[in-house]
């Protein structure tokens, strides 16, 4: 084919791209190198001060950090494991079929921070719902106000937002796959758990890596939930890197050291992501 | 053995259907609840347990003069912006995939996979650390508090899911459609439109279902970089969020703002029981 007429049609989205996207970036490693914040706000150069700060003295960032990857490798593997679950349920037989399907489909459809709002008011103390059917057995958990609870609740609403996503992603695999294998198991009589372990799940091992890592990639960004649920809190047991990041840049105005830590965060994600992509291939995809 | 499964299956997808439900019930119920309904304590029941009024409802559509939170103007905003970056998205993004997915591009290392790994990984970034920069780039090219400034970021949010999934769905296309119309003596651009484009309906209507979903659930760029002039439903609704919260309002605007994207829930699930979605998201 001509090879001119391959970059009017790639040009025009990669210029748009970058055009927006270059100057962030550019800015965002210029910025982690000046002690912008809301006493001296400019572009001094101050070298790599932020980077030593946050590597060696910022136990608060990295404790965020950690509990980012808990929190998204917690929900993802339920997410997955649910989700998987869920649209083999709705595969085949089964009554009311479109209905539990466009059902499971409606949590991601849906606003996380407006959702978050009204799980707020779900879990809240007294009032919610939640506690008052607890309260059938006496107890009423701080669930927003004890720092294991208010992560319990926090995995409970991205669970109950995103696995809606990995269902989509699930289903749409399943219903692609090709009849001849099952057929085959058929044949030899397999039972319903065998076809399982030794038909579907490899077939859909791409399905389940594209899957995962999509969703890792989302849950790594978890905020909105953080933010109206518990804003990080009670003290920063649920805060996040990115709540981190936003604390420090957007709250205490502390411009080159958020900056600093933005930076640290996107090399550290994509350095684990390619990682984990290593990982779950291997681990998938063994024959 | 079977009967054990289909008993657990039932089982599992009617808890499941419980817990998907559970949070909007408990909205339509807060929705017509007033501030001594709320503060009593936990009742779900209209008429047995509390007595329902319409006032969470209609503040709603009150102009703030007369106390009113009015997210009508919020409301189209949203979908305006929603929308505008959802179709620019899908255009570029769209002649994007077709040139990653038909030609071959090297540049040094940089390669077609690099590329279109280079797209998709803006996903990666938080909003949060682009929104810094994004505030001050903003605001230098006088566009901060504005709808413009919106699409343009949001852009970058949906430009990645619309080359994701449009990849995809061209390298699904035989390419022998493309072929068969430059023997015809085509030019590549005609190919594209007169005969590409058109099998291409499907996966441009499921990449720009994804726009339309993710851009309209974004809430942290709107958060950040609008402020009086221009509000997201999301902001205007979570605004409310607050110390006293008036729960009755809030769950009738968060019923009103999650409403529309339930249809898209169906077509979605119109186009998985077709087969359609299958080719263009695995």
């Amino acid at each position: 084919m001509n090879f001119k007429h391959k970059y009017v049609f790639l040009l025009p989205g990669l210029i748009v791209l970058i055009g927006i996207l270059i100057f962030p970036i550019i800015f965002t490693v210029r910025l982690s190198l000046s002690g912008w914040n809301s006493f001296n706000p400019g572009l001094d150069f101050i070298g790599f001060k932020n980077y030593v700060r946050l590597f060696t003295d910022d136990p608060r960032f990295w404790q965020s950090f950690f509990r980012l990857s808990f929190l998204a490798i917690t929900t993802v593997f339920l997410q997955y494991v649910i989700g998987f679950a869920l649209a083999h349920m709705v595969w085949k037989d089964i009554k009311f079929k479109r209905f539990f399907r466009v059902l499971f489909l409606i949590p991601m459809m849906t606003t996380p921070v407006i959702m978050t709002v009204i799980w707020r008011t779900f879990f809240h103390e007294s009032l919610g719902p939640l506690n008052d059917f607890l309260s059938i057995f006496g107890v009423q958990p701080p669930w927003l106000s004890s720092p294991s609870l208010a992560k319990v609740s926090i995995i409970v609403v991205e669970v109950w937002q995103w696995t809606s996503f990995m269902f989509l992603l699930m289903l749409a695999g399943l219903l692609s796959l090709p009849k001849e294998p099952f057929l085959a198991a058929a044949v030899d009589g397999a039972s319903p758990f065998k076809k399982f372990i030794y038909v579907t799940f490899p077939l859909m091992a791409p399905i389940s890596i594209g899957a995962i890592v999509i969703r890792l990639i989302e849950a790594s960004k978890i905020m909105d939930t953080v933010f109206v649920l518990t804003s990080g809190g009670p003290g920063t047991s649920t805060e996040t890197s990115s709540f981190f990041i936003f604390i420090k840049g957007l709250r205490e105005f502390q411009m080159g050291y958020a900056a600093t830590a933005s930076f640290t965060y996107l090399i550290i994600m994509i350095i684990s992501l390619t990682i984990i992509v290593k990982v779950l291939t291997k681990v998938l995809m063994r024959e | 053995m079977p009967k054990l499964y289909t008993f657990l299956k039932y089982f599992f997808v009617i808890l499941w259907a419980c817990f998907v439900i559970a949070p909007f019930l408990w909205a339509i119920s807060t929705s017509f609840k007033d501030f001594n309904s709320v503060t009593g304590g936990a009742t779900y029941i209209p008429w047995l347990q509390f007595e329902p009024t319409l006032d969470g409802w209609s503040v709603l559509f009150k102009p703030g003069s007369q106390g009113g939170i009015n997210i009508i103007g919020p409301y189209f905003n949203s979908i305006f912006v929603t929308l505008t970056a959802s179709l620019i998205s899908i255009v570029l993004g769209t002649l994007a995939a077709y040139a990653l997915s038909r030609y071959t591009f090297k540049a040094g290392f940089v390669k077609n996979n690099d590329i279109t790994f280079f797209f998709i990984s803006q996903r990666i970034m938080p909003p949060v650390v682009l929104s810094i920069p994004f505030f001050l780039f903003l605001s230098t090219l006088g566009l901060l508090d504005s709808l413009a400034g919106l699409i343009l970021v949001y852009i970058v949010l949906l430009m990645p899911i619309a080359v994701w999934i449009m990849v995809d769905f061209f390298n699904r296309v035989p390419k022998e459609i493309d072929e068969t119309a430059l023997i015809d003596g085509c030019n590549p651009f005609q190919a594209f439109f007169k005969v590409v484009l058109p099998n291409s309906v499907p996966g441009m209507l499921v990449a720009g279902l994804f726009c339309i979903i993710f851009g309209w659930i974004d809430f942290f760029f709107a958060f950040i970089l609008t402020f009086t002039k221009v509000q997201l439903l999301p902001v205007k609704i979570v605004a409310l969020n607050s110390s006293i919260t008036p729960w009755w309002s809030l769950s009738a605007a968060a019923l009103v703002s999650v409403a529309p994207l339930i249809i898209v829930a169906f077509i979605v699930e119109r186009y998985l029981s077709k087969g359609n979605l299958s080719g263009a998201l695995k």
